[in-house]
């Protein structure tokens, strides 16, 4: 669905051209940005100048991943050039990840500026619908209608009252049992509150499955806390980064064995939930199960276990590795009702396996704050495992496969930016994903992405629990409401409008 | 608090006869306080239940039965289990020991650290100053944001020392002493001061009794009285800023059970299982509410001028 190109550029229109390396956007005349003046391809160009340049990029980096240039020929035209054929050209600038700013208000931001631009990032110009006219950190954002949106029917409300922060089951309630709010979504809890919600009968939820996925990261570096400024960081030149056993399959498996997904998806999820058998459960396509992964195999975990020589030699209920190191978890996630009895039941499981487990709870808004100076982000991983759930926005998984590229992994001199949580390493994927990059044939892409997703899985990047769906609620009386697993909910809150009566 | 014409208990040299018989002064006039003696029945009766009760009731708080999940009370399990089938009565009683360890041991670091620096202060003009702006200080921190700050960086190295659990009881039970000591010290540095201006506290002096002794026999013994009351209450406020801290998901791990986090648990089924919330709840209460009765109590137990009447 174009909003601010005339049409979707394809092999067949003449927009992406015939070898795959360059699609030509041409933008619809007379868009202009919320301060009123033309939206040109200049602000395109910016953007992607913005996000790559050396000194600090975006947090959307990967969605320029293989672009090798962005040309503006004239004020309306863009012409994306990729490095090598790219058969999903509709990465960057596409989607609700991949927004696009205005040249004029962030030229003072770029490079190692941008984490100074507050004003700019609290108030960005945009072209959509509503305008922010007040930004609260961990608060609210204020909104007001854009006079100059593109259509001038719309959209139906004159203001909008973003409310962050809270949690989810004030969220769920404000909407469904108050009245007090339109619109909540993410709403993690247990199966049976949502009823109990749903039957204040002032709202709807809600439930769609995109490619959300809750998971176990397995943390592939060491996270000894002896291990001082090294901790959880791969390659360390003094040796030793290697986690004392969770790298081996024997391991992995085994602690994958343990766990009874259906009992998960019962307990935390109910019919937003399915069992999760794969790191990229959607497109179906794409998705790759491991094997049993709905039967729950204790026994076959031990011997399992016992086979590779992980015995429990003194007696106190925990195994150790034939090195001798007990085998002790530190098993880490955000602080949700629901996380945390995974958290008690997958411990429990693990226990009958001979794996002890120490649990820890974070505070949702510091565990994904990303702060480089926190202790307890989950990119820093200062633990051997950790849940969550991530997602990516589109149909094609390329970007998100590119997680587990080696030369994504967090550390000390990024930051503790980047998007490969585990810190996986294997050449052949990197190999494998490039290839992926490189290939125009759909179901060809189809068969690799299969094969990235189970050498993930299988070589101990990650365990999958949950397939997740979205789960939302919005006000009976708010219609227009069309739930898109895909892309941010959010992304025709234009034609919401309020239900008469 | 302070009164000069008060007339100071004497700590004689014949301690026999007369201490006995000012502890059963003491313990005549708190038995006639009524609601001190009902807070004091119910505090010893909780600590005994959650002390003994194991040894009767002897199921594992922590162990998960999925299969009896969201069970209202019956015989197998008298306060029902929670959504995991996870016994509430069993996790009662473990989240009560931990509850009441970290307030008894919490009072008695922020009580010692308390006396210790309101009796140095009163005592030795030098060290009034510098002493009463460090209480000064420690006031003007807000408690919560130190606390956080605090686990955040300490947390780590006791972990490795003593155990998650260890470590953070460790971490806990300090961080709530030293940020609660300083209206102890304030009391009982204002009571030194007037005492030591005593004419006893120069009879003594003047037959030369050192410092040392001076403090320990004829101070201490004065100023027992705001002491024990500042604990009583010092044990209510560790419990509640332990349930605060579990209730924002920080302190203990999610699994151990204190009193607090079982309240943060049963919150997202306040409307379906109420009894989950109103159990810790009421324990919680009715612990404070005793010890500040207790605390009530003594406090006219141990002022002479009311003991007399």
């Amino acid at each position: 669905m174009p909003w601010l190109a005339s049409e979707i550029p394809t092999v067949g229109n003449g927009g992406v051209s015939e070898d795959l390396t360059t699609i030509t956007w041409n933008i619809t005349p007379g868009i202009v940005w919320s301060d009123g003046s033309a939206f040109t391809s200049a602000d395109v160009k910016f953007t992607y100048d913005y996000c790559t340049h050396p000194e600090g990029g975006c947090a959307q980096l990967t969605k320029f991943e293989g672009v090798s240039s962005v040309d503006t020929p004239d004020d309306l035209t863009v012409v994306v050039t990729f490095e090598g054929p790219t058969p999903n050209p509709y990465g960057p600038f596409v989607g609700g990840e991949s927004p696009i700013i205005q040249k004029a208000q962030f030229e003072g931001c770029i490079g190692a500026d941008a984490s100074t631009c507050t004003e700019q990032n609290f108030g960005p110009i945009g072209t959509g619908p509503f305008v922010v006219t007040e930004f609260r950190t961990n608060d609210v954002i204020q909104m007001v209608a854009n006079e100059n949106y593109r259509d001038p029917n719309k959209p139906a409300f004159a203001s909008v009252t973003f409310k962050g922060g809270g949690d989810a089951t004030a969220a769920g309630r404000s909407v469904m049992e108050t009245g007090e709010f339109d619109y909540a979504w993410n709403l993690q809890l247990a199966p049976d509150v949502i009823a109990g919600m749903a039957e204040g009968g002032l709202g709807t939820p809600v439930a769609g499955f995109g490619p959300l996925m809750e998971r176990l990261m397995l943390n592939n570096t060491n996270p000894d806390p002896a291990r001082g400024d090294m901790r959880s960081v791969k390659d360390d030149p003094a040796g030793g980064s290697e986690h004392p056993f969770l790298g081996d399959p024997a391991v992995y498996k085994a602690l994958s064995m343990a766990i009874d997904r259906p009992l998960l998806v019962e307990i935390g999820y109910g019919q937003a939930g399915n069992t999760g058998c794969s790191w990229v459960p959607a497109p179906d396509a794409y998705a790759s199960p491991i094997d049993n992964c709905e039967v729950q195999d204790i026994a076959g975990a031990n011997a399992m276990l016992d086979a590779a020589g992980y015995m429990d030699t003194n007696g106190d209920g925990v195994r150790e590795t034939p090195d001798g190191v007990p085998m002790s978890i530190l098993y880490q996630t955000s602080t949700n009702a629901v996380r945390q009895d995974f958290q008690a039941l997958i411990k429990q499981w693990w226990s009958e396996i001979g794996v002890e487990t120490e649990l820890r709870n974070i505070d949702a808004s510091v565990f994904f704050g990303g702060d480089a100076g926190s202790p307890d982000t989950f990119q820093k991983f200062f633990a051997d495992v950790e849940m969550y759930a991530n997602t990516f926005n589109g149909t094609d998984p390329q970007a998100y496969l590119g997680n587990g590229l080696c030369n994504k992994a967090p550390r000390p001199d990024t930051q503790w930016q980047g998007e490969n949580i585990s810190r996986f390493c294997m050449a052949e994927y990197d190999a494998m994903h490039a290839q992926l990059t490189q290939t125009a044939d759909i179901a060809e892409r189809q068969r690799i992405g299969r094969e990235l997703n189970a050498m993930m899985v299988e070589n101990g990047g990650l365990i999958p629990l949950v397939h997740r769906g979205r789960v939302s609620a919005h006000a009976n009386s708010l219609g227009g409401i069309v739930l898109n697993v895909w892309d941010s909910e959010l992304w025709n809150v234009a034609d919401w409008y309020r239900i008469d009566g | 608090m302070t009164d000069t014409t008060q007339e100071p208990v004497h700590s004689s040299n014949q301690t026999g006869d007369i201490s006995r018989s000012y502890w059963s002064d003491v313990w005549r006039q708190f038995r006639s306080h009524k609601g001190a003696m009902a807070g004091a029945i119910v505090f010893f009766g909780i600590i005994f239940a959650t002390l003994l009760g194991p040894w009767f009731y002897n199921v594992d708080a922590t162990f998960i039965d999925i299969r009896s999940r969201n069970q209202g009370p019956s015989f197998d399990h008298p306060f029902g289990t929670d959504q995991l089938g996870r016994d509430i009565l069993a996790r009662m009683m473990a989240g009560g020991q931990v509850s009441m360890a970290v307030g008894m041991t919490a009072m008695l670091i922020s009580l010692i650290l308390g006396t210790l620096v309101g009796v140095l202060a009163g005592y030795f003009k030098s060290l009034d100053g510098p002493l009463m702006r460090l209480t000064d200080l420690f006031l003007a921190l807000p408690l919560l944001p130190l606390l956080l700050v605090i686990i955040l960086l300490f947390r780590d190295p006791l972990n490795a020392a003593f155990g998650p659990e260890g470590g953070i009881f460790i971490l806990m039970v300090s961080a709530i002493g030293i940020t609660s000591w300083m209206q102890a010290a304030r009391i009982v540095r204002g009571d030194v001061l007037a005492l030591k201006e005593r004419e006893f506290v120069l009879a003594a002096r003047s037959i030369g009794t050192s410092r040392t002794m001076m403090i320990m026999r004829h101070i201490l013994p004065n100023v027992l009285s705001p002491i024990m009351v500042s604990a009583t209450l010092g044990v209510a406020n560790a419990i509640i800023t332990e349930s605060a801290l579990s209730f924002l998901g920080l302190g203990f791990p999610p699994d151990f059970p204190t009193w607090g986090r079982l309240l943060f648990d049963g919150v997202d089924y306040l409307q379906q299982y109420p009894e989950r919330v109103i159990f810790p709840g009421v324990a919680i209460s009715l612990v404070v509410l005793s010890v500040n009765y207790m605390g009530d109590g003594l406090r006219d137990a141990l002022d002479p001028r009311i003991r007399g009447r």
